[in-house]
């Protein structure tokens, strides 16, 4: 087949349409996040007196509003990186605020409580639930995310990959926030962090294989 | 025509395209077709590769820019985007073919020339991986793209629906660019 052919073949096919990557990743994300939630309530549950928490302890609102944030900022990230030529350094510059928010919240609890509690906000009292809750809500988001990426043209497909799983993992925080009692930043910094670690690290994986085009 | 005025008549011509516009899709892509053997060509010779690839890199990333148009933004310029995805296609072509050639460098200077001697005898990439395809899709690939006939004469001639031919073709399509990909062996 010559070249010419080819093109007279992608030509009469012009009609046939596919979703750009960001439709693709909120139709994606919808049913996934739904998913998640459903999971959330049948095997956890809302904290009790949230109302009351939301509007009380900044922390748990913080740490709320923070993995929502790495959530949205990802996504972006992640329809930028399935764009082929552009240039995702500012995507990427929202998601790193994430960490640097965490860090001057870390600094506030720092000098805000008395060093002898330190260890034990730290360490707090559901580190593992933690680290097995947030890979679990993530899972279905992290599926539905690499599938839609299916449909860009990453350049790096492993990078590609892991902001899919930074975006799981972001909606799997957040639903998770809501029922743990641990809202130190300090737990957030080290648990939160390791969960959603985990993730990314699963969707960098997959991501170097389904993702190539 | 300048570079900036040549990627400028290309947005255009995309965006007409995507809104629906087939002529301004096929001048785009006649357009695009020399620029694109001319980097490949590039690429493949630093690479040290053999001129006979260039057009399969050519085709590889015309598949690509067709069956991944959704990705361009229509508010960007369109150069970026298609010179992106002409150096993923020759990189991937390069690590193919890096795997696959493993033969002993007087050995290979002797199989470039002879092959650059009668290009015609070569089965491209894009022949092989058509013959491969499911049946239906290989013949409604080869009439509308060899014989050149339009969806609505293959709809007739094959006695299918036109969004069957069209799906088949649209198939046919994405397979041809899974197997440029899936060809490691």
């Amino acid at each position: 087949m010559r070249t010419d052919d080819l093109v007279r073949a992608l030509v009469a096919d012009n009609q046939s349409r596919a979703m750009p990557p960001s439709t693709a990743l909120c139709c994606a994300l919808v049913p996934a996040a739904l998913v998640a939630a459903g999971l959330f309530l049948a095997t956890m549950g809302l904290r009790p007196h949230i109302a009351a928490l939301l509007t009380g302890d900044p922390r748990f609102a913080f740490k709320i509003f923070l993995a929502g944030l790495l959530a949205a900022a990802a996504c972006g990230l992640a329809s930028r990186l399935a764009r082929p030529g552009t240039d995702p350094r500012r995507a990427a510059l929202v998601v790193a605020s994430v960490p640097v928010l965490l860090a001057a919240a870390d600094l506030a609890e720092l000098v805000t409580v008395p060093a002898a509690d330190w260890g034990r906000r730290l360490v707090g009292s559901n580190a593992l639930v933690c680290l097995r809750s947030i890979p679990f809500l993530a899972a279905a988001p992290l599926v539905a995310a690499l599938l839609a990426l299916r449909h860009g043209a990453p350049e790096n497909p492993t990078l590609a990959g892991a902001s899919a799983g930074l975006l799981a993992g972001g909606i799997g925080a957040a639903l998770y926030a809501t029922h743990c009692t641990d809202d130190s930043p300090f737990f957030v910094t080290v648990w939160y962090s390791l969960a959603i670690g985990l993730v990314v690290l699963v969707g960098a994986f997959c991501g170097s294989r389904c993702l190539r085009w | 025509m300048r570079g900036n005025e040549r990627e400028q008549e290309w947005s255009s011509l995309m965006r007409a395209a995507i809104a629906g516009d087939d002529a301004s899709y096929a001048d785009l892509l006649r357009q695009l077709t020399p620029v694109l053997r001319a980097l490949a060509r590039r690429g493949l010779a630093r690479a040290g590769l053999a001129e006979t690839d260039t057009e399969d890199v050519v085709q590889d990333t015309l598949l690509a820019i067709h069956l991944k148009r959704q990705t361009w933004d229509s508010t960007a310029p369109v150069g970026p985007w298609i010179f992106a995805i002409a150096r993923h296609k020759t990189i991937d072509a390069l690590r193919r073919r890096g795997r696959r050639i493993e033969v002993p460098i007087d050995d290979l200077a002797d199989v470039l020339a002879s092959g650059a001697e009668a290009p015609s005898l070569i089965v491209s990439d894009v022949d092989r991986h058509l013959d491969a395809l499911p049946d239906g899709q290989r013949k409604v690939v080869r009439l509308v793209a060899v014989d050149g006939i339009s969806i609505e004469e293959a709809s007739m001639k094959l006695t299918m629906s036109r969004g069957a031919v069209r799906v088949a073709l649209h198939r046919g399509l994405a397979r041809l660019a899974t197997r440029f990909r899936m060809d490691d062996t």
